[in-house]
């Protein structure tokens, strides 16, 4: 076991992972200290662990639960979930938590949400931190300045346990995007277009460090965008360098630093951002102003191109692997090559998930759809019961509901479709979630990945459209 | 964690690049106790037709396929979701090695804390051993971890198994690394202590 040493010139990732480095084994991985971790009902395998080893939380003044994953969008009660299965996951996390001693916002809390959409909320996720959460979009927190990143139950229990999680380090990766986005493109379109240049798998081993005139001018919302689809192309994590937008955002809530203690805290805070020089194991580069409205046409989040592109061709790409996927997708998603992506028919809207579920991203809906119906079945569902009363306040919810959608409870509902909420069969759905594997959204379901304007724009038309031109 | 030194095993190929974990066990039957046993719920949708009965064009399907402990999949396997219940339906199901280009990093870390062996190979020796198995269904392959070595079939080769040094030791041990963190429980509460004197907002 050695200390760390730290070189001169390091990216912010390497600044916070060794301040957090308890130690490192010479040629193995380094004990992390944890700061934060998050707690959803899928966490009952970590805590029937804890149990069977006679073991409780070890810090739970560090630990917070969220119901999101089971919860129904219909009602704010176990009593409403969709079967009594469903309903015991719901009740099992209350008990969890009762006994771990640890602070939870169960489904009737005024502070529950959608995990990733309630920690930086209530001031949880802050810069400098390391946050782990039985969630692959644990990435989405990055986006304060933090390390951030999905572990498994049996990390879960030891990081429950100990407070401390073994890791083997990343690399670096920072993606650069210059320029201006243009009118109706969205920190969604900037993933999609990023996710179909370097693959599903193309950060795979990556931390990804977000930088670029695009990244600075996104607000805190569109950032926590771009960090949740980090883990769509393999990547350990996503990170954004924090900066005044980050402090405004960050002051005043309810975990965050109180005023007597601000100034210490952005004192270490100004330290993280990457020094001049470091150097990242890959850069990307990515123009903003080239990225238009994005949609998805297969069962991957690498499957995407332009609104007006067209169903590629299986044949058109390179390796005999993607070929053969392209075809499988193809055909689960009932396309045919050619077909242009603008008009086709869709049955369902979603708008909701820890992706596009935040107050901004219900104004960009709102404003598509003011004065406007929906032709399909369309449901938002908001990513907090606090941008839910927000929402109502601002006068969105009566957009919506004007325009014929259903305005829903908070949760991670159709995204996970875990709680009962789920796409059927064969059904066509321009969905704001982060992924259209086959399943994902209920069995047979089709999924197209779209920003909240171009979801909301889908459910005017009953097809997918150019929100350029509505 | 049942301990893992060597398998040799005849190998079944799952084809599909960016295999995701919604695949490996679909969400609604993630609510199952442990106990019930999760290896009915392996590949369930994409084995199963609609009505539920089993494809016997699935690869897993096919008549002598139980027998494998090892199975072949395509780049990027277990990507998406966090779910362990994915390493769970693996295990369950008797699988105990994986061999694949790459992984997805959180399938990838929770196979190694439940000793399944997942093995990094080159995509153009996978392909290799991919096409032999086509004709040789009958053929064995190697995982020895102890020896940190891949034996292929005929004159496909050996190559070397890397896997990170600490998580290698447990699973030969069968040994999860709680007990080992608790070794070092004086280094970890000093840490914290320091760590919480810089930060005190988070010890509220």
């Amino acid at each position: 076991m050695v200390q760390a040493n730290a070189p001169s010139r390091r990216t912010m990732f390497g600044k916070i992972w060794e301040a957090h480095e308890i130690l490192r084994h010479p040629a193995g991985p380094s004990l992390l200290y944890i700061d934060r971790d998050l707690i959803h009902e899928g966490s009952f395998h970590a805590f029937a662990h804890l149990k069977s080893r006679g073991l409780k939380p070890r810090r739970p003044k560090q630990i917070f639960g969220v119901a999101d994953h089971y919860v129904p969008t219909l009602g704010r009660s176990s009593a409403d979930a969709a079967s009594p299965a469903i309903a015991r996951m719901i009740d099992t996390f209350d008990e969890n938590m009762t006994w771990g001693g640890v602070r939870h916002f169960s489904i009737g809390s005024r502070q529950q949400g959608i995990v990733h959409v309630v920690a930086p909320e209530q001031g949880i996720t802050l810069p400098g931190l390391t946050i782990v959460c039985s969630d692959s979009h644990t990435s989405t927190q990055g986006a304060l300045g933090a390390i951030a990143f999905g572990i498994g139950q049996s990390e879960n229990a030891h990081v429950l346990a100990t407070q401390t999680l073994w890791q083997v380090r990343p690399k670096t990766m920072r993606v650069n995007i210059n320029g201006t986005l243009g009118q109706g493109v969205s920190a969604k379109d900037v993933m999609l277009a990023l996710i179909s240049k370097i693959g599903s798998g193309g950060a795979g081993g990556h931390a990804i460090e977000f930088a670029g005139q695009v990244v600075r001018n996104l607000s805190i919302e569109g950032r926590l965008t771009l960090c949740n689809m980090s883990i769509e192309a393999a990547a350990r994590l996503g990170m954004v360098a924090p900066d005044e937008t980050t402090y405004a955002y960050i002051r005043g809530r309810q975990y965050a630093p109180s005023e007597e203690e601000w100034d210490r805290a952005l004192a270490q805070w100004q330290l993280l951002p990457t020094d001049e020089g470091a150097e990242f194991d890959r850069e990307v580069v990515l123009d903003g102003n080239e990225i238009a409205p994005m949609v998805t046409w297969g069962t991957s989040p690498e499957d995407a191109m332009p609104i007006t592109g067209r169903v590629p061709d299986p044949a058109s790409f390179t390796s005999v692997e993607k070929r053969s996927a392209a075809a499988k997708s193809l055909e689960y998603m009932d396309l045919v090559p050619g077909t242009p992506l603008e008009g086709l028919k869709i049955d369902k809207v979603f708008i909701g998930s820890c992706t596009n579920s935040r107050i901004e991203d219900l104004r960009a809906a709102a404003a598509v759809l003011k004065g406007r119906k929906a032709t399909v079945k369309a449901i938002i569902v908001p990513g907090s019961t606090q941008v839910k009363e927000q929402a109502e306040a601002e006068g969105l919810a009566q957009t919506f509901k004007e325009a014929g959608f259903e305005w829903r409870e908070s949760g991670c509902s159709m995204c996970a479709a875990m709680n009962g909420d789920v796409v059927g069969p064969g059904e066509r759905c321009a969905s704001t979630s982060n992924r259209n594997f086959v399943g994902r959204q209920g069995p047979g379901a089709r999924t197209h990945l779209v920003s909240p304007a171009m979801a909301a724009g889908a459910a005017i038309t009953g097809m997918l459209t150019d929100i350029r031109r509505l | 964690m049942k301990a893992f030194t060597r398998e040799t095993s005849t190998v079944v190929v799952v084809p599909g690049m960016n295999c995701d974990t919604d695949q490996i066990i679909p969400a609604r039957f993630l609510k199952a106790d442990r106990a019930q046993g999760y290896g009915q719920f392996l590949f369930h949708d994409i084995r199963r037709d609609s009505d539920g009965n089993l494809n016997p064009d699935f690869p897993l399907n096919r008549p002598g396929a139980e027998q494998a402990r090892i199975l072949l999949v395509e780049d990027n396997f277990g990507c998406g979701s966090s779910r362990e219940g994915a390493v769970y339906a693996l295990i369950d199901a008797g699988i105990r090695a994986l061999i694949a280009p790459s992984f997805g990093d959180i399938f990838y870390n929770n196979a190694l804390k439940n000793g399944l062996v997942p093995v990094r190979l080159p995509r153009e020796h996978c392909e290799a051993l991919a096409s032999y198995l086509a004709s040789h269904p009958e053929a064995e392959v190697t995982v020895d971890l102890e020896a940190e070595q891949l034996t292929l079939p005929a004159d496909l080769g050996q190559f070397p198994i890397s896997i990170d040094p600490f998580a290698r030791e447990c699973i030969l041990k069968g040994l999860d690394e709680m007990e080992m963190t608790f070794s070092l429980m004086d280094q970890i509460t000093a840490f914290e202590a320091k760590r919480m004197q810089e930060c005190p907002w988070l010890d509220r």
